[in-house]
């Protein structure tokens, strides 16, 4: 490592940039791959968005006739399934893949090819499940996909299979990742970073990626006995031949439990970064936010059945459920003490990150407290099936996940992009979705506590949701603006030089110890750690600055070779998804030559040099 | 560092090679996967409408007999054969480790030998069933039967092709000892599929 020669003459000489589409293509540079993901899902988010605005336009007047009642299904079921894995997902993903190397003072993943897979597998999957548009089939049946409104007797469209399949190639994408990144995480730290050490971001991440490998089988085995009902005429779910239309309801919940988890901890994880940047002071109670993230993601696997409260499990079950569900405001509670103990006395400085961040912190708390009403099965019958609960869990997904990612992406440009966003126009744009998201869905309770159901395509004058619906579709436009500010100020940081500092925040975690953009190496010289915030911790020993790092050529450094292999595995199972769906019409052949591409992929894959 | 240096040449944090951890990482997702075809098969127990059933004869309502369907000698010889192979790749990757390519060989293709007589012992099980009435579709016992010991038949056969790429590497002289990690993760899968059917077998065969 000693002899390595650190020849800063020879800056983007040896390990000079590679440019051009083939070079994206066959890449498995974690950067790449973070900038891939965050682009392709902030598309999938936009298009979720649009779709809620569509929702909202025909919600805004009593009785309206702008969208059709199957239209409006697809719609609430595409915006729901878009959002978690499409775009909130993806876009946790993205921070894994830029950030997670980088916090730990590592060249890359684990296993670079697996992750360009996992990205392409994505992409395929996100572009199957939306090309459901083209043929008029949309998925119909919700985001949940209940059984038996998924039978192939009530639903005998495409619709049901593009959702079923489409989900079970994006969860092959997310096992991939979650594979690739918990061996990252286990085994890549840089030398002194132990457990304790690590940033909280990627304690966070890597909850959330024990979670993704415990939780996306059962959803995998669900929807496989859904497509056998479907296809071959088993009765897994359909009752007429014995089965149980709420297994699948319990098999998804103990999967979608921890999947709001999945969504949520990769924010909490950004946050806790953020906040202690900004307060100028370490997080408070480091221990207690890595336990109580833990404890959040055990207990998630024993919370399913209070999604399925209405269904009459009986006292017992209730009971147990209701208890389990209201412990978790233990830990989620501590955490949010945390972040404010992070801030209290901390000189505070009020730069975009920040904002959204303590926007987080508000809107969360708000979420979460509509969360513990719910765990009260009396409550929750109420309230179940009611605007109430969108309003509730929109406040933890967007008011928690998207205002949490939007803290990170902004905190992390300079550092993905090597140019500082606009800070005028990034307090415009939170300013503006903080009025936006309240105005849409804080009269959501009300309307909800009133007895406005949801997933219903419109509802009666009279009853006073008129005024209520209005606002809230006001709101939705006004979030719209907000993102289209957010849109203009990534358009005019485009055209503006590329150089931020290394270091613009004065951060206390390692990828601001590298030059932004990062070289395609990261660390010239991979860091020893010595303690946690290992940043501050190196500036405190040099006398407070860093001088500016060099890029150097990085001569010697040996990175793994580009590969299309992964890419063309994952055209296979996307080929073998498609004539699956297909197998009524196209027969069994066509399947058994995808699976033969995707051993071959598999195969050529395993005997190419990784470098 | 040169730039000869191999990926599997750098330090880990815990010493150990990615890929074992990860194969390690892998096992237990699939306990997931298969806790819940599991789970799936015994909700499922006893809530047929109709027959043929596991452990009971039945006479359907047109009058047709059928005698309980489970073989248990045949499927008790396969489970047999399937422990011992967990022994025969153990002792293989004792060879690969040692340099022993004659032993690495031989209880490799045990190995193998063991895997394809569990698999045509499934084909020949699931052929024999349909014969007999039991359709994938017949009732909820056949679709929850059929999937979990398919799924894990399935398993199996991935493991032969996995065993046998390595034997096909072992013959070739190019698994020396300090790749013999190539095995060991065959091997931890093999284990895994093993277990996995030391439950099923008792679970679906065993308890009435």
């Amino acid at each position: 490592m000693a002899t390595r020669v650190l020849d800063q003459h020879q800056a983007h000489v040896a390990h000079g940039e590679k440019t051009g589409l083939w070079s994206w293509i066959t890449t498995v540079d974690h950067k790449r791959i973070g900038i891939l993901y965050g682009a392709t899902a902030f598309f999938f988010f936009l298009l979720g968005g649009i779709e809620a605005l569509l929702l909202r336009i025909q919600l805004g007047t009593a009785e309206n006739t702008f969208l059709s009642p199957e239209t409006y299904n697809q719609l609430f079921t595409m915006h729901g399934t878009t959002m978690i894995f499409l775009a909130i997902m993806p876009l946790s993903a993205m921070f894994f893949n830029f950030m997670i190397p980088l916090l730990i003072g590592a060249r890359d993943v684990a296993f670079p090819r697996l992750n360009a897979f996992s990205y392409w597998v994505f992409l395929l999957g996100g572009l199957f499940l939306n090309a459901s548009f083209l043929f008029g089939a949309a998925p119909d049946a919700g985001w949940f996909g209940y059984a038996n409104l998924t039978s192939k007797q009530y639903s005998p469209g495409l619709n049901v299979d593009f959702w079923m399949l489409g989900l079970q190639i994006l969860g092959l994408a997310s096992m991939a990742a979650a594979l690739n990144f918990f061996v990252t995480i286990v085994n890549l730290r840089a030398p002194g970073m132990n457990l304790m050490r690590m940033p909280m971001f990627v304690w966070m991440s890597f909850i959330t990626q024990v979670l993704l490998l415990l939780a996306f089988p059962v959803i995998t085995v669900a929807l496989i006995l859904l497509m056998y009902d479907r296809f071959f005429g088993t009765h897994f779910f359909v009752p007429s031949g014995g089965g149980d239309p709420l297994l699948w309801q319990h098999l998804f919940w103990i999967f979608g439990h921890p999947e709001v988890y999945i969504l949520i901890l990769p924010a909490f994880g950004i946050v806790s970064e953020v906040l202690p940047v900004f307060s100028r002071k370490p997080l408070f109670g480091y221990a207690a936010m890595v336990f109580s993230g833990v404890f959040i993601a055990f207990l998630g696997f024993g919370v399913w059945s209070h999604h399925m409260f209405s269904t009459g499990l009986g006292p017992l079950a209730d009971t147990f459920f209701a208890l389990t569900t209201m412990l978790i405001a233990i830990p989620t509670g501590v955490k949010i003490f945390n972040w404010i103990g992070t801030m209290w006395g901390g000189s505070l400085q009020f730069r975009t990150p920040m904002l959204f961040a303590i926007g987080f912190i508000a809107m969360f708390i708000i979420g979460g407290l509509s969360g513990v009403m719910h765990s009260s099965p009396p409550a929750d019958l109420q309230q179940t099936d009611t605007y109430f609960v969108v309003a509730h869990f929109h406040y933890v997904l967007f008011g928690g996940s998207i205002f949490g990612l939007t803290a990170g992406a902004y905190y992390w440009w300079p550092k993905m992009f090597g140019r500082m966003l606009n800070e005028r126009l990034g307090k415009l744009h939170f300013w503006l979705m903080l009025a936006g998201f309240n105005l849409t869905f804080f009269p959501m309770h009300f309307v909800g506590l009133n007895g406005m159901p949801r997933r219903v395509y419109t509802y009666p004058k009279g009853l006073g949701f008129e005024l209520l619906n209005q606002v809230e579709t006001a709101g939705a436009f006004l979030l719209g603006v907000s993102f289209l500010v957010f849109l203009v100020n990534i358009f005019l940081t485009w055209r503006k030089p590329r150089n931020a500092p290394a270091d613009p925040w004065n951060g206390a975690t390692l990828e601001w110890s590298i030059p932004s953009p990062p070289p395609e190496f990261n660390f010239a010289e991979i860091p020893t750690v010595h303690g946690r915030d290992a940043l501050w911790e190196l500036k405190r020993e040099r006398g407070g600055t860093l001088p500016e790092p060099a890029r150097v050529s990085g001569v010697g450094i040996h990175m793994p070779n580009p590969s299309y292999w992964p890419l063309v595995t994952a055209v296979g199972i996307l080929a073998f998804f498609v004539f699956l769906m297909l197998l009524g019409h196209t027969g069994i052949w066509p399947v058994v030559a995808s699976f033969g591409l995707v051993l071959l992929g598999v195969f050529k894959w395993a005997y190419e040099p990784a470098g | 560092m040169t730039a000869h240096a191999h990926a599997a040449h750098l330090e880990t944090s815990t010493g150990l090679d990615n890929r074992k951890v990860a194969i390690w990482t892998f096992i237990g997702s699939e306990c997931m996967f298969f806790a819940t075809l599991i789970s799936n098969y015994l909700v499922n127990k006893g809530r047929s409408l109709v027959g043929p059933f596991p452990h009971e004869p039945w006479t359907s309502p047109t009058g047709q007999h059928f005698e309980p369907i489970f073989e248990i000698p045949l499927v008790t010889l396969g489970t047999a054969l399937l422990l011992f192979s967990s022994l025969f790749v153990v002792l293989a990757l004792s060879g690969a480790q040692r340099g022993d390519r004659k032993a690495l060989i031989g209880w490799l293709a045990a190995t193998i030998a063991c895997g394809l007589f569990f698999v045509g012992m499934q084909v020949y099980e699931f052929t024999h069933f349909v014969h007999e009435g039991l359709g994938f579709t017949t009732n909820l016992f056949g679709s929850s039967f059929y999937t979990l010991t398919g799924f894990h038949g399935t398993h199996v056969t991935i493991g032969v092709l996995w065993l046998a790429t390595v034997w096909k590497d072992a013959l070739r002289g190019k698994l020396p000892p300090h790749k013999s990690l190539n095995l060991e993760m065959a091997a931890l899968y093999w284990h895994f599929v093993d277990v996995v059917w030391i439950i099923i077998f008792p679970v679906v065969y065993l308890i009435k």
